[in-house]
């Protein structure tokens, strides 16, 4: 599994259920469900990655969640998952709004765009940072918003959110001592796991 | 016709016919004394009757789903595209059971047959079935075969509702329910267009209040007017643009009634082939059996409660240009299974063919069938591990 995905296996409860919102093919759901006994769901619109799902039988429904999550009730749901997806949606503020009605708590991965070899590319190259984690071209990359850890703590600040806890990776460290000092500077990936 | 059979086809098959002699108490109020049920099945049922697959038909499906009853058949079952060796429903793997339910007109007891009551045709006189009374006679037809327990059943539009039906009436006896361009019970606008379609019916004067066979008539104009316009509604706005659009019967406008665009030469020609092969009495009892279909009315409309008994996996599928079973039809039922804690899969297939779209070979709709049943399959073993 992405190191991130380990990350978020230590801190997922047994027995709950779990949204977990652009779940791809499944690959943590289906731990969390085969490992923790998780009443789980995913929701996903890559016809590839639905069909991954059902083949291994994971609940999964075909959403596009740009339109919309009025289909979820409030606090339906102990868990609300986004790995690596915030990114690519239209308005990430209005999402983690919709994310903490569904949830109780939710867990959200994205990709650290204060990341010091980021910060490097763009200033000694003049460009867009393409990476071996964001190998996209600024003008087909499906992430739409690239923001860094500290701009999400700050939103959450903003908008009266509760980090409960928080981890940075970078490529196989976990959450090593010197990322978690800077992890704004040296987490590729950051997690953060919030409520209200 | 085909040359020779397919080699994806089940090939010939002939239909079987049941009797049953144990009374069936009708939702109606009424109960059938005795009864039969046409019926066919493909493929081989294992020796732990493990890898049964029921097949519930539409409003004018029948038993014949798939294969050919002669090679002069025209066409195929109507289900032939999905049901075969190597298909999205493997008659390699599966034992596939298709009937014709009870009030239809292809062989099973209904409208047509003789009521041994009174040794006439029942005609009119033929309760009205609901979709549980089918359930509860599919059941009996399992209980027949020796399959306690369907490996899945799996049907769209009406047929759906059947699976919706099984999966909490005998919630231990299927592993999985695919329902396919369904709904949880019908909207106004659909038990609207039902009723243009009997009241089309019953205004025909050869109708004869039900009874036109024994007075040697058939509703043919009223029958035919009821499925002109079922037809328009399976079909989305583009399907039919494209298949006709404009285009006329002459150069120039004639400037009366008779056919100038083409699409109303297609619709004559759908009414007037359907009356051929289908009981108006039969078409009738189908759009109620429809119409009353509403399993959350017991539930105080909470379908997540209503649905709360069931314990098989779920697929469900829509389509995008279905408007008569939309696909926000097919989330509603979607959503309450989510909220009762279920097992269900979702996938809402891109299709320009409108409601029919269920009855089409359409490349991701079959792979999301397939990918389904396949992993169905992959526990017909384990049950025999656990045996």
């Amino acid at each position: 599994m992405r190191s991130d995905l380990e990350m978020i296996d230590e801190w997922v409860k047994p027995n709950i259920r779990v949204l977990d919102l652009a779940c791809g093919p499944g690959e943590l759901l289906h731990h969390l469900i085969q490992n923790k006994q998780v009443k789980g769901y995913g929701l996903e619109i890559g016809h590839d990655d639905l069909n991954t799902c059902i083949a291994k039988g994971i609940p999964v429904l075909e959403q596009n969640i740009d339109e919309g999550l009025h289909n979820f009730d409030d606090q339906s749901f102990d868990l609300v998952l986004m790995t690596h997806a915030l990114q690519q949606f239209r308005r990430p503020d209005l999402l983690i709004d919709e994310m903490l009605r569904i949830g109780k708590e939710c867990i959200i991965t994205f990709p650290n765009f204060g990341h010091w070899r980021s910060r490097m590319h763009l200033a000694l190259k003049g460009r867009m940072p393409v990476s071996e984690f964001l190998p996209y071209n600024w003008y087909d990359t499906p992430n739409i918003h690239f923001f860094t850890f500290q701009d999400f703590e700050r939103l959450c600040r903003e908008k009266d959110i509760k980090i409960l806890r928080w981890a940075a990776v970078d490529g196989q460290l976990k959450d090593h001592w010197w990322i978690r000092s800077m992890p704004n500077l040296f987490s590729e990936t950051a997690i953060f796991h919030i409520s209200r | 016709m085909p040359d020779v059979i397919p080699a994806d086809s089940v090939g010939i098959v002939t239909p079987q016919v049941t009797q049953f002699d144990t009374p069936l108490a009708l939702s109606c109020g009424q109960t059938l004394s005795s009864y039969q049920l046409t019926y066919e099945t493909y493929g081989t049922l294992n020796s732990i009757a493990s890898n049964a697959i029921l097949i519930c038909h539409a409003l004018s499906g029948d038993h014949h789903a798939a294969g050919y009853h002669a090679m002069s058949d025209r066409k195929p079952g109507w289900w032939d595209s999905a049901i075969g060796p190597g298909k999205a429903i493997d008659t390699n793997i599966f034992f596939v059971v298709s009937l014709n339910n009870l009030g239809g007109c292809s062989g099973s007891t209904g409208p047509t047959t003789v009521n041994p009551d009174t040794g006439q045709r029942w005609e009119a006189d033929f309760p009205l079935v609901t979709v549980e009374d089918w359930v509860e006679s599919q059941a009996r037809l399992a209980d027949k075969l020796g399959i306690q327990t369907f490996a899945a059943i799996v049907g769209g539009s009406l047929g759906g509702m059947q699976v919706l039906d099984w999966s909490t009436r005998f919630p231990t006896r299927l592993k999985a329910a695919v329902i396919i361009a369904s709904a949880p019970k019908l909207s106004t606008q659909n038990i609207a267009f039902n009723e243009v379609a009997r009241q089309s019916i019953r205004r025909d004067p050869e109708f004869c209040d039900g009874h036109y066979l024994q007075n040697d008539s058939i509703p043919t104009n009223g029958l035919g007017l009821a499925r002109m316009l079922g037809h328009i509604t399976y079909l989305s706005d583009d399907a039919m643009g494209a298949k006709f659009g404009r285009q006329m019967r002459h150069d120039t406008y004639q400037y009366n009634y008779d056919i100038e665009f083409e699409v109303e030469s297609y619709l004559r020609y759908q009414g007037k082939a359907f009356t051929k092969r289908f009981d108006a009495n039969t078409y009738m009892l189908m759009t109620k059996a429809l119409d009353y279909f509403d399993p959350a009315a017991h539930t105080d409309g909470d379908l997540a409660a209503a649905l709360s008994k069931a314990e098989c996996e779920f697929l469900l599928v829509s389509f995008t240009t279905d408007w008569r079973f939309s696909p926000e039809r097919s989330e509603e039922i979607v959503d309450a299974l989510v909220k009762a804690g279920k097992s269900v899969a979702y996938a809402k297939i891109e299709a320009t063919e409108g409601h029919d779209a269920f009855l089409f070979p359409i490349p991701r709709y079959m792979a999301v069938l397939s990918t389904f049943l396949t992993r169905v399959a992959s526990h017909l073993t384990e049950k025999t591990d656990a045996l």
